[in-house]
């Protein structure tokens, strides 16, 4: 529950000279959220939020909408937000994004919308994402959730989406609201994809989650869990035999990457899939009222620089580890958050960089060490980035009685080898037109990680998006009305 | 959620469920397995399909109840149901004309044997059934194998039935009898298909073995299940479950499959004291007394 003295309450008087600097959104104590897996920060209040808001100079050109793949109206929202009007302000957002709770929390708002805002040349940018958070979680603490939503007539087309990850549920959502017939396929036996899976409760609180999947069912998606696309059904089957007019692939990230060095298959080596997903989705730090284990490790170490190491990182460290995270380059090629950077290194994970382990060292088929080498970085390679070498004679052990690899994954093959006529590219993802997500395949339709290897929530979101429109238009459905105001949307 | 429709105790001790699952019933072949979580505090767990009935829309299962989630399956009665019941997963059994097939199952690895021996056949293939047990109340389906095959051998560990011996034993000696064996298919603990492979290797016996590797998700995407074949890593989930069993390396696989040991036996335990005191907080497992000596023992 948000903490809110003032409900809809006159606006605050815009300052007269505009602070430069964020309202800073309170946090949990770095030493007490270390052992807990309840959220970091703790969100705004109306008073903050207003504050913020009212930092916004309402710019007519709207430089930071392009920034956003859904193209919130973030200038209106905003506008809404700090006239005291919050549930307005989050219905504004669901015009376009039917998962605010999540994007607030977990978008790269830093690269995406708040990178070109104005206010941000000579100070802090508005905390566009803080606000989106905000208003979202107001409406869901306030139980209007729901109000706005007026079901449309049916078209009596079927749509089947595969993955009930942010790319899925964004689609499905969208075509629902236009009056498709929406079945969504989940392999796992929860919603979210990623979201249940993968990104740990203490950025993304389950509750979060759930709020957002209900809504996108109560415009009528039905949601199938247990069910793998490839296995129970082919894509052929769902178009041929289920009777499905066209169908989006979601299916999102694939199988883990491991380093491919010595000791990888040792007890006490894991996937960052694995860790995160035997703690997110089976809730493993529960155990044992929940069934499904996770081992109690001593000494962790982490390969990767991404938000996912990030995770994995400090997940460890609330498992009651010591976690030392190590990376061949520097910081400066390190592809997480800057948050999720100093969030990690404020809770206590030892950074190693521009050290890369060469071999995994077990004592009776368990990890007892990680070997690392020392680099430095050369010349800049394919990337751009410049490229790490080894320095001789630099090898030393880390102590570890786990290891934890972090860096990517590759294509699930389940559902792009099981449907014929589907074109791939030569790592395996499926290729897709990337404003429609039209595939070679006449009525089907991919986008999300399964598509452009791992990447963001808001990029599968947006193309959950694109393709939604796309396949409304392949069906002949109603053009939605997505500009105009939240009574009539959809209703056309 | 997938209804119980049947329950049998096979033998003495081996429970056979036969749960309503319509779409994965239309869908299930020989050799793969499904992934089940009984309710939302359970953990996911693997089992082979011991049969299927597409009209009935049903799938069957046959475990011996021995870790928290089989002891908590086993306490199940029909018209209890089952939460969530993914697949089919892994490849089938690659089927094809051998000749002279031996299906060497051990424990409640044989819980697969119906529906691969019958698709052995069903290929054109002579099959013989071994099924190994350390006693004769583990043993399953033995009417219904000696129907399925072209000839059931039975070892028991204790000598209670059939042969005084493992089943690999029985293997041998069809071997040096210079009975013509074209492939051997097991499965089993992972140490009895060890052995297996090590005594077809020097005859040159195609060898099949289904793994079974801790697994998750069952769908690649977690690597948990991860076994070397051949020099490289495989996904047991979604490369296997069967793989050449002379490629396997099995010391890998044998102590992969002890990481969460004490958590498991922990979990157990717990569980055990939980039936005992009849507890609200597993409402699907009331205890009642048949089902407790089958869980119990």
């Amino acid at each position: 529950m948000s903490d809110v003295s003032n409900n809809g309450g006159a606006a605050k008087p815009k300052p007269s000279k505009l602070n430069p600097n964020v309202v800073p959104m309170p946090e949990q104590d770095a030493k007490v959220r270390a052992g807990n897996f309840d959220e970091v920060p703790t969100g705004y209040t109306m008073e903050m939020a207003q504050e913020e808001a009212s930092r916004c100079l309402q710019c007519k050109n709207e430089p930071c909408r392009p920034g956003c793949p859904v193209e919130v109206p973030i200038k209106d929202f905003i506008g809404l937000l700090r006239d005291g009007d919050p549930i307005a302000a989050a219905n504004k957002i669901k015009e376009t994004n039917n998962l605010p709770a999540i994007c607030g929390r977990v978008c790269p708002q830093e690269e995406q919308c708040q990178a070109p805002c104005v206010v941000g040349k000579k100070g802090d940018p508005v905390s566009i994402g803080a606000l989106e958070r905000f208003v979202a979680d107001y409406q869901r603490d306030h139980g209007d959730h729901d109000a706005a939503i007026e079901l449309p007539e049916s078209t009596g087309k079927k749509v089947a989406i595969i993955g009930a990850g942010p790319a899925g549920l964004t689609a499905a959502a969208d075509l629902a609201m236009i009056g498709h017939s929406v079945t969504v396929y989940e392999a796992l036996h929860a919603p979210g994809g990623v979201l249940a899976y993968g990104i740990p409760r203490f950025r993304l609180p389950q509750a979060v989650v759930d709020s957002e999947v209900e809504m996108i069912k109560k415009l009528g998606v039905n949601i199938e869990y247990n069910a793998v696309i490839g296995k129970l059904f082919t894509i052929d089957e769902l178009v041929d035999e289920l009777g499905f007019d066209a169908c989006f692939i979601g299916t999102g990230a694939g199988l883990p990457a491991f380093a491919n060095i010595p000791g990888e298959n040792l007890n006490g080596v894991y996937s960052a899939n694995e860790l995160l997903t035997r703690v997110n989705l089976m809730k493993a730090y529960q155990f044992p009222e929940f069934d499904t284990p996770i081992k109690p490790h001593n000494k962790v170490v982490v390969l990767g620089a991404g938000n996912t190491a990030m995770d994995c990182a400090r997940t460890s460290l609330r498992l009651g580890a010591e976690v030392t995270l190590v990376y061949r380059r520097s910081e400066a090629e390190m592809t997480a958050r800057i948050d999720e950077l100093h969030h990690a290194k404020e809770e206590g994970v030892d950074f190693q960089l521009l050290t890369n382990p060469v071999e995994v060292i077990g004592e009776d088929g368990w990890v007892k060490a990680v070997k690392v080498q020392k680099m430095e970085l050369g010349e800049p390679d394919d990337s751009g980035r410049r490229r790490p070498v080894p320095i001789p004679d630099s090898e030393y052990e880390i102590e570890a009685d786990a290891f934890v690899v972090a860096i990517g994954t590759s294509v699930n093959p389940l559902v792009p080898n099981s449907t014929k006529n589907l074109d791939l590219n030569k790592w395996g993802y499926i290729l897709a037109d990337p404003s429609t997500g039209a595939t070679s395949k006449p009525g089907v339709y991919a986008g999300g990680d399964i598509v452009t290897g791992a990447a963001t929530v808001i990029t599968a979101m947006g193309a959950g998006k694109d393709a939604a429109v796309a396949i409304n238009r392949y069906l002949g459905g109603p053009e939605p009305e997505v500009a105009e105001p939240e009574e009539e949307v959809g209703t056309a | 959620m997938h209804k119980i429709v049947s329950r049998r105790v096979l033998g003495q001790r081996v429970v056979e469920l036969e749960v309503e699952a319509p779409a994965m019933s239309k869908k299930a072949q020989a050799g793969q397995f499904f992934i089940l979580r009984i309710d939302e505090t359970g953990e996911r767990i693997p089992l082979t399909f011991a049969g299927w009935d597409p009209e009935a829309g049903t799938i069957m299962m046959a475990f011996l109840p021995i870790g928290k989630t089989t002891n908590h399956l086993a306490s199940l009665k029909v018209g209890d149901s089952i939460r969530d019941i993914a697949g089919p997963m892994g490849e089938p059994t690659h089927l094809e004309k051998y000749g002279h097939v031996v299906f060497l199952g051990g424990g409640v690895g044989t819980a697969e044997a119906l529906p691969v021996a019958r698709a052995l056949r069903q290929a054109g293939n002579k099959v013989t059934v071994i099924q190994g047990a350390r006693n004769e109340d583990l043993l399953m389906y033995e009417d219904e194998l000696a129907a399925e095959s072209d000839q059931l051998l039975i070892a028991t560990d204790d000598g209670s039935k059939g042969y005084h011996g493992f089943g690999l034993d029985l293997l041998m000696k069809m071997i040096e009898d210079g009975e013509q064996i074209d492939m051997v298919h097991t499965i089993g603990p992972a140490i009895m298909m060890k052995m297996t492979a090590e005594k077809t290797r020097p005859h040159g016996i195609h060898t099949v073995a289904s793994l079974n590797p801790i697994m998750m998700d069952g769908t690649g995407m977690c690597g948990a299940c991860r076994v070397m074949v051949d020099g490289e890593t495989k996904f047991g989930c979604v490369d296997g479950p069967e793989f050449d069993a002379h490629k396997v390396d099995w010391d890998l696989l044998m102590i992969r499959q002890t990481t969460y040991k004490p958590e498991e036996e922990a979990s157990n335990e717990r569980f055990k004291k939980i039936q005992e005191k009849g507890c609200e907080c597993e409402p699907a497992s009331d205890p009642d007394s048949k089902v407790k000596e089958v869980a119990g023992n």
